[in-house]
């Protein structure tokens, strides 16, 4: 019974971090550089969700229109994925793109650089006093034989799934992402084939920071209090999840995600929960020492050539 | 009026000038080449004209529209196809893959066609797909094509590059170096399938090449560049017999 309740919780905290996870590594696959504001950027989305659905609740409460919750939450979701991958394309353009040439050291310090500007910004916006995320829909239990499942887990769940699973097909499928993909192996050869490179780079970062966006409202669903510095942790851990799924994989992306989730669930099953982080990454850095690619990337050399 | 037009062409990488007062004149439908030593700027010229660096002086037309100060996407799908000298594939990704990948200019449906796969994007895929498969079958790797790149032999990989760039539809296919690595059987080949490309599709080449053979068989017209600079340009007998040519792949001795 601990195990089935487990692995429940093990899977909501894989969903977080699966799509956090999306973000670092189509980033770090195409360009070559860890956006490590990205954990950042799954705060600003979980805020900007928190004003759209506050924004969608009042206006409901007004009476201008009489939504259900769950299409509230949907409505949320959507809104702002859209809004928050125009903070991704924004962090991209002042960030990043003036040192793509650059040492990648420099590239990296500008993400971190980054996070602070997004995280300090949001406090001096709108202070340093917690928000409540507005609750949308009623908690249902389910008992399932003595494993307690929320009608919330399992949508967080399912949204999670579904996200990854657009992006595999959006990347297997479309020019766009085949052009991601090819971008992931040489750089350098794919404006000659007439791919616009400064185009992908804003459509990767868009969609990275789209599905944080929805990552930060479902942990908003699941954990309601945001503050700003409620990405910080998550982003590093989803980072880890990233390079364990192998660079530019997203199936390896998710199935990390899920493992890590997985990992930090069981391992307070055998040895005391205060020893849960310590144990679960080092059994993580096992698993890299002995396939340092991750789980599904291969080897490859970073240097740029033509 | 030619089809692709280089005009007083200099480049400086720093203080060194690669390339200096460098003419070209493509007619439609010409095999033209580039021959010169190691080092001489012939790759240069290829990144010069291809929007990889901005020359520093000189004019380039391609069709009537002025090359310079373009981004090297937008070069290339004005119509100039390009293949390299170390090939640069996608190493995982299948050969059918490579060729769809360089249609992408040519695809018009956008980011809603995308997610929502509306009527236009399968048809636009399925219509690059057929492309592609044309294409390959013309290199005579049609029957690779769901297969990944980094499993084929050399010569196949060179086809699959070949099929890439043809796939942009370009005016002008730039070459730099197809036959390099190749053992004697793969060199006859590839000579074939450019003689192939220039006769079916009647398309102009342009080509850096270091064996004699293959530029003095292929090309109507012929230049030979050292030090970033042309010293002779002619029909391949004029190249053959030209002094300064000997001179410069032979030494000295050999003239006097």
């Amino acid at each position: 019974m601990v195990f089935f309740q487990n692995l429940i919780n093990a899977l909501q905290w894989g969903s977080f971090y699966a799509l956090i996870a999306l973000g670092y590594s189509m980033v770090y696959s195409i360009l070559m550089l860890f956006n490590f504001a990205h954990g950042d950027i799954f705060m600003v989305g979980a805020y900007i969700g928190f004003g759209v659905s506050t924004a969608l609740v009042s206006l409901a409460a007004m009476g201008a229109f009489a939504l259900p919750g769950w299409l509230i939450l949907v409505l949320t979701i959507i809104i702002s994925m859209f809004l928050t991958s125009f903070v991704g394309m924004i962090v991209e353009r002042v960030g990043y793109r003036p040192l793509r040439d650059a040492p990648r050291a420099s590239a990296a310090i500008t993400g971190l650089m980054i996070g602070i500007i997004l995280e300090t910004g949001n406090l001096a916006l709108l202070g340093a006093e917690r928000v409540k995320f507005p609750s949308l829909i009623e908690t249902t239990t389910y008992d399932l034989g003595g494993v307690f499942v929320t009608n919330k887990k399992i949508m967080i769940v399912l949204v999670s799934i579904t996200l990854s699973f657009a992006l595999h097909q959006f990347i297997r499928r479309t020019r766009w992402g085949m052009a991601m993909r090819a971008m992931a192996f040489d750089f350098a050869v794919v404006p000659l084939m007439g791919v616009p490179l400064n185009r992908m780079a804003a459509l990767t970062f868009a969609l990275g920071s789209a599905l944080a966006a929805a990552a930060g409202i479902l942990f908003g669903v699941a954990y309601p209090v945001l503050d700003p510095y409620m990405g910080i942790l998550i982003g590093w851990k989803a980072f880890v999840a990233a390079i364990l799924g192998g660079r530019g994989s997203v199936v390896g992306a998710t199935l990390a995600g899920f493992l890590l989730g997985f990992i930090e669930m069981f391992v307070p099953m055998i040895f005391p929960s205060t020893l849960r982080d310590f144990i679960a990454y080092t059994i993580v850095l096992l698993i890299l020492v002995f396939r340092p690619h991750g789980f599904f990337g291969e080897a490859y050399s970073a240097r740029l050539r033509l | 009026m030619s089809l692709l037009r280089v005009e007083k062409m200099t480049h400086y990488f720093g203080g060194l000038r690669a390339v200096h007062n460098y003419e070209l004149a493509i007619e439609p439908g010409q095999v033209r080449g580039l021959i010169g030593p190691n080092g001489a700027g012939k790759t240069t010229i290829f990144n010069l004209i291809t929007g990889i660096y901005q020359p520093t002086e000189g004019k380039i037309m391609l069709d009537g529209t002025e090359l310079n100060g373009r981004a090297p996407h937008v070069i290339a799908s004005l119509g100039i196809g390009r293949t390299f000298q170390n090939m640069l594939l996608w190493r995982h990704m299948t050969v059918l893959e490579h060729v769809k990948m360089a249609r992408y200019s040519k695809l018009t449906y956008g980011l809603a066609g995308a997610f929502f796969g509306t009527a236009r994007r399968y048809q636009q895929e399925a219509e690059s797909e057929e492309i592609a498969l044309r294409l390959l079958k013309m290199m005579g790797v049609e029957q690779v094509a769901d297969q990944i790149v980094l499993n084929l032999p050399y010569g196949a990989q060179r086809r699959v590059e070949m099929a890439r760039a043809l796939a942009m539809e370009p005016k002008v296919l730039f070459l730099d170096e197809p036959t390099a690595g190749m053992n004697p059987e793969e060199l006859l080949q590839m000579m074939d399938i450019i003689r192939q490309i220039h006769g079916e599709l009647g398309m102009a080449i342009f080509l850096i090449e270091h064996r004699m053979r293959v530029v003095m068989e292929l090309c109507q017209k012929i230049q030979t560049l050292v030090f970033g600079e042309v010293i002779a340009e002619g029909t391949p007998e004029e190249i053959q017999n030209n002094p300064k040519v000997i001179d410069a792949y032979l030494g000295k001795e050999v003239v006097q």
